[in-house]
């Protein structure tokens, strides 16, 4: 989870989207990020398929 | 002016994994592939036993065998499409006169191979000779735990037969050969005792269903296994991974918890079975016209078949569930097996005649015995009756 | 053997490797095992493999997002796991 710093001043003309942006500082940032596992290898014995005796 | 600052990527070192469902690779599989992972090649028709539930009814060698050159060119086939591995069949394909040739050019042409006999050719030498060869596994065939009950089914002589041929392969220092069974009413008792026999010769220990296939069709009502066989045998082979099955029970997956195995149908998508006569089946329990997909004689060979053949093509379609479409358990059982329901005379895209809710039964019962499908059968003459239990 | 994501492996020569509209099937001719690979990025990975010093080095190379790593790398491990691979 990305938790905000402090804001740095901005000048008048930036666009308002500069309020939206979280700005690095010194405050230590938690970069753990959860991401969905792809299950990449499967083994299936090669006496599991049905029809071979 | 301040820079938009974007937190850096994380690096690997900082991701967790959380689990994903994702697709099973049964659904992947039942599209079907180029080529088979594995197949069952029949070498011949004949034999030296007469089992009674001979899933290819087998006895008589029928003239039109493919020729050495024949089988050798289905193998280099194989070769080029990259098939694994064949389980080489019959009838008792070891009496088959070219049987080693074919054994040993299988295996120079990178396919390995796993043989299934009754053990009668396999001899102290012969043993030896197979403890030498790599890429080579052999699969004895057995119906009882004891004299009484295999002979029964396979004939008298046939169990010491089994056991002198498993006992030289141990001698020999093969390694894990494998003891397959039929399970049926008379031998689901003896699970332990089969187990012990495997532990005995350092085998592996294979048990598979019995279907009413060729000459199982006769005797499939009285020995097929009943329900609480069925649960039984279920829950004896939950956890012991050590026991194979060639996913012949994934009917039963309707139970609970699915046993090792794809799971699925095999037939026309990932197995089929080429005939002693190089006809193409869908699979080894379904010798009959409506399953034969081609001949490996045919222009463009057994590749053309696998690949092209209307059969096959129909097998790789999405299958519905039919009269199973209510059943919450479809999409664990499959509705069960093409071939016990075409044998027992019930609809294809109904239950499995063993269906373990009791949907099959009554079909069963009410399906006309003698109008049910007969396939190939390459019997001797004499007549084989159950014998029952001495 | 375990597996050690700072060395570099390559696949056991005996081990087949056949091209899917999935990925790849790879069936190890010595102790018979058969394993699905279900990403043609994996199968690049596999047969590229020996050519890298490590396997984030081969990920890197094969142009693989950096948050997928966690996933190949246990894929990677259970493929050495049961001998699919081995020290180069």
């Amino acid at each position: 989870m990305i938790q905000e710093g402090t804001m740095e001043p901005t000048d008048i003309e930036e666009n308002t989207t500069a309020a939206n942006a979280v700005v690095e500082t010194n405050a230590v940032v938690d970069t753990t990020e959860l991401v969905e596992e792809e299950l990449l290898v499967e083994e299936i014995s090669i006496d599991g398929m049905c029809g071979v005796y | 002016m301040t820079d938009l600052q974007i937190p850096p990527t994380p690096a690997p070192d900082n991701l967790v994994l959380s689990p994903v469902k994702q697709s099973g690779l049964g659904d992947q599989m039942k599209a079907g592939l180029d080529a088979p992972i594995c197949l069952t090649w029949e070498l011949t028709y004949a034999c030296n036993l007469q089992c009674v539930h001979c899933l290819s009814s087998s006895g008589r060698r029928d003239p039109r065998e493919l020729s050495t050159a024949e089988a050798e060119a289905v193998i280099d086939e194989l070769e080029r499409m990259q098939v694994f591995y064949i389980n080489i069949g019959g009838g008792e394909p070891t009496i088959r006169p070219d049987f080693w040739h074919l054994v040993e050019y299988a295996v120079d042409h990178g396919v390995g191979v796993k043989f299934s006999t009754n053990g009668s050719q396999i001899d102290a030498a012969v043993a030896e000779k197979l403890a030498g060869m790599d890429y080579v596994d052999v699969q004895i065939s057995i119906d009882g735990a004891d004299a009484d009950t295999n002979d029964a089914v396979r004939g008298e002589g046939s169990f010491a037969t089994a056991v002198r041929a498993m006992e030289h392969l141990h001698d020999a220092g093969f390694g894990e050969f494998k003891i397959s069974v039929v399970m049926t009413r008379h031998n689901i008792p003896q699970v332990d005792e089969f187990k012990a026999m495997a532990d005995k010769y350092d085998a592996q220990l294979r048990l598979t269903r019995f279907r009413p296939s060729g000459r199982g069709a006769d005797s499939w009502h009285e020995l097929h296994p009943t329900d609480q066989q069925q649960r039984d045998l279920y829950h004896w082979l939950l956890g012991r991974d050590d026991v194979l099955t060639g996913d012949s029970f994934f009917h039963l997956s309707a139970l609970g918890e699915a046993l090792p195995g794809l799971n699925l149908c095999g037939a026309g998508r990932v197995v089929c079975l080429i005939d002693p006569l190089g006809d193409v089946y869908a699979c080894p329990f379904v010798l009959h016209d409506e399953f034969l997909a081609g001949s490996v004689r045919d222009t463009g060979g057994f590749q053309k078949v696998w690949q092209e053949s209307d059969l096959f093509r129909e097998l790789r379609e999405p299958q519905s569930a039919g009269a199973c479409a209510s059943c919450g358990h479809f999409d664990a059982c499959q509705g069960g097996c093409m071939a016990a329901k075409f044998f027992t005379g019930i609809p294809l895209d109904g239950p499995d005649p063993e269906c373990v809710l009791g949907h099959g039964e009554p079909l069963v019962a009410a399906a006309d015995q003698a109008l049910r499908p007969v396939g190939q059968d390459h019997s001797r003459p004499t007549p084989v009756k159950f014998l029952g239990r001495k | 053997m375990d597996f050690d994501a700072t060395r570099a492996y390559r696949l056991h020569e005996r081990v087949a490797l056949r091209p899917e509209p999935f990925g790849a099937l790879a069936y190890h001719y010595g102790n018979r095992r058969l394993n699905f690979l279900r990403a043609p990025e994996l199968v690049t990975l596999v047969e590229t493999l020996a050519d890298h010093d490590t396997p984030r080095a081969a990920f890197d190379a094969a142009g693989i997002e950096s948050r997928r790593w966690p996933s190949f790398e246990k894929a990677l491990a259970s493929l050495a796991a049961s001998d699919f691979l081995v020290a180069a």
